[in-house]
């Protein structure tokens, strides 16, 4: 099969690295090569998880077929290349919705199931391989074999979570939420301080189904952790507005793009204190319920196409750790210190709680609270200061999030993925020559020494 | 709405967004091809994303013997037929300008094949007085170059073909139309160097599932492949035989 050879890279645009990209177009062609080789869906993985410097990245994104809906169990079977945004068009006006989702649409299903992403109810309902039925996965001699909680379960639980570093993903089958409409009710609480916003994420009056809180995290002194909790659920029937005719149709929303990369100067610690003050005061009025769009609640950077660009030609990195609940709050506090002692602007910062580890070894959610933070690569000091915050991360005996990560080191993370072992028996005994490799798995020593 | 469309080499990434376009118009459809497993696949997909009926089944361009019988088969799984769209086509490899056996094959799966199936397909909407007959062709038909006139000629006799059958049907009122794409981002053109103007197959199949109701014969896609081909056929002989092309 033809290849192309190219620079590519994650959503973070860092690093850019050559890889040599198969496209394939039949699901028997989806097959691994003789050396080193990595699926790579919709590239929403920020650093290199999809990136195989010098190495072969199967793009899956035309086997992206769906292959049989049980619109009465919600029961939903597809190629791994099928994305959510694809997904939700034929799920919602039958009444079904993801049980989990991330915070766009536009990833594939491989990649949701190979990072075991999490959404803003992972508190109530896990993460997104608690949701998955079983799995058709291509091994490193070529044969298929399907994998679920029950079917070859330790090999199900090395790929849910495993980076893709089990084999191709080819099929999953997924369990769906039945949703009563296409439109969320939600509701902001704003918080003047951490202490008050951590209050409200716990408290079960405000808490809902689904729950995130931004962070403004310029804010400093009295004011640290300063933001508003988001909090919302699928809106039922009795929700709705009397005459409002079909609950399930969504009016698709104006697409926006940015079209060219922003200059650095744009995002400046200025220019985001003043976007900080303004979206803090404009959210955190939003005291009453309102309904909305489901697209709108779970997707409002999906509107704006490409918004990646934004933060410039050198990119960024996004910084997801958690902090186990024990001693979140002052985990979480000693984070958000030590960024705003670095007075380095993040453009975005999401505060989660997250409920109880699930089965997927290498896993990112544990009970306790994530942070998410996307700074813009503007030189060298920033990998200083994250590393700073990886310290902290393993003092309070958290992790940082591999589907964001794009300069983690192999020592932290060992020290952050205790369940290593466990997935390194299995991965030897599926692939043993280590042929599913990719920048991200050289970089942390996974199948073999660090770099 | 049904009025089914038969597909004709469903697997390819034109014939699937072509199918699909039709689907979303809602057209009932049958996908044929040698590959059903895929077809299985992406039946699947289409019944799925649009609610329309989806069947499939074998067809294997290079094999005019069975043709007579699978189109027979088809209108009667499907009550009939409102259109079809010839979409297999084989690329090759060059090594057919120098082999004939390897060039033979090109020219029965693009024009051969192609050839047969149609005028079964012609033979069929010639009584109905209406429905349609779309054959994918190429640009490449348009004029013989060095690096791929195995499959031009192939292909440029196809839309001779189609061109005559158009002449034939028009007092019948069946539209036959001949589709020329340029580059499409496709498994054939994937990683080759120097292409320009790549368009996505949605592009090219929603613009063919559009042609039936407007009045263009000959579709170049995306259109400015009309005029770029224009000015290639419009090279004169002595100075076109010296380029690289």
């Amino acid at each position: 099969m033809a290849t192309l050879i190219t620079p590519l890279s994650g959503w973070g645009r860092y690093p850019v690295q050559t890889c040599e990209l198969e496209r394939p177009e039949r699901y028997a062609d989806l097959r691994p090569a003789a050396a080193s080789m990595i699926a790579r869906g919709q590239g929403r993985s920020y650093g290199d998880a999809a990136l195989n410097e010098g190495g072969r990245v199967l793009l899956t994104e035309r086997v992206n077929r769906m292959l049989d809906f049980d619109a009465e169990r919600g029961i939903l079977r597809a190629e791994a290349g099928t994305t959510l945004a694809e997904i939700l068009a034929v799920i919602v006006p039958r009444g079904w919705f993801l049980p989990v989702t991330p915070g766009t649409k536009f990833v594939s299903l491989g990649g949701c199931v190979a990072a075991d992403v999490h959404g803003k109810n992972h508190h109530h309902d896990g993460s997104f391989g608690d949701h998955v039925v079983a799995l058709e996965l291509i091994l490193a001699d070529g044969s298929r074999v399907t994998c679920s909680p029950s079917e070859r379960p330790e090999l199900f639980r090395a790929t849910v979570g495993g980076m893709g570093l089990t084999g191709i993903i080819g099929e999953v089958t997924l369990k769906l939420a039945p949703v009563q409409s296409a439109q969320m009710m939600v509701r902001h609480h704003a918080a003047g301080n951490l202490e008050q916003l951590f209050n409200l994420l716990e408290d079960p009056d405000s808490d809902d189904r689904y729950t995130v809180a931004w962070i403004d995290c310029l804010a400093r002194g009295q004011q640290l952790g300063r933001g508003v909790a988001m909090c919302g659920h699928h809106a039922a029937l009795e929700e709705l507005p009397a005459g409002s005719g079909n609950a399930f149709s969504a009016r698709p929303g104006r697409s926006r793009n940015v079209p060219f990369d922003f200059p650095a100067w744009v995002l400046n610690p200025l220019s985001i204190a003043a976007f900080n003050a303004f979206y803090f005061r404009h959210e955190g009025k939003k005291r009453q319920p309102f309904l909305t769009g489901y697209d709108a609640y779970f997707y409002p950077l999906d509107s704006i196409a490409q918004w990646n660009r934004m933060y410039g030609k050198r990119g960024f990195v996004q910084y997801q750790c958690v902090v186990p609940d024990a001693m979140a709050f002052e985990g979480i506090r000693a984070l958000l210190m030590e960024l705003s002692g670095s007075r380095r602007a993040s453009f975005l910062a999401v505060l989660k709680r997250l409920g109880a580890q699930g089965g997927g070894m290498l896993s990112f959610p544990m009970a306790g609270y994530t942070l998410a933070l996307d700074i813009p690569v503007r030189d060298n000091s920033l990998f200083a200061l994250l590393n700073r915050l990886d310290e902290i991360v393993i003092r309070y005996g958290g992790r940082v999030y591999l589907a964001k990560d794009a300069r983690l080191s192999a020592d932290a993370f060992r020290a952050m993925y205790p369940r290593y072992g466990e997935f390194m028996e299995i991965k030897k005994s599926v692939d043993p020559q280590n042929r599913f490799s990719s920048s991200l798995s050289r970089r942390l020593g996974i199948g073999g020494n660090a770099r | 709405m049904s009025e089914p469309v038969l597909i004709l080499g469903a697997t390819s990434a034109i014939a699937r967004a072509t199918a699909a376009a039709f689907a979303a118009r809602g057209h009932d459809l049958y996908l044929a091809s040698r590959d059903l497993e895929e077809l299985r696949r992406i039946a699947a997909d289409i019944h799925l994303r649009h609610g329309v009926e989806v069947r499939y089944g074998s067809f294997d361009a290079e094999a005019t013997d069975t043709h007579a019988e699978f189109l027979q088969t088809v209108i009667a799984e499907m009550k009939g037929l409102s259109g079809v769209v010839l979409a297999f086509g084989y690329l090759g490899d060059q090594i057919a300008a120098r082999d004939f056996s390897a060039g033979a094959k090109i020219i029965a799966a693009n024009f051969t094949g192609a050839a047969s199936i149609l005028s079964h397909c012609a033979n069929y909407f010639e009584p109905l007085q209406r429905g349609f007959i779309i054959g994918i062709s190429s640009v490449a038909g348009d004029r013989g170059r060095q690096s791929n006139y195995v499959y031009g000629a192939a292909k440029g006799a196809l839309s001779l073909y189609l061109q005559g059958l158009r002449n034939r049907l028009y007092s019948s009122g069946v539209r036959v139309i001949t589709v020329k794409p340029g580059f499409v981002d496709t498994a054939m053109t994937y990683g080759l160097p120097g292409l320009f103007l790549v368009a996505s197959p949605q592009v090219i199949g929603e613009r063919i599932a559009r042609a039936p109701g407007k009045s263009a014969d000959v579709l170049y896609l995306p259109w400015f492949w009309r005029y770029i081909m224009l000015i290639i056929r419009h090279i004169p002989e002595p100075i076109f035989k010296r380029l690289k092309l």
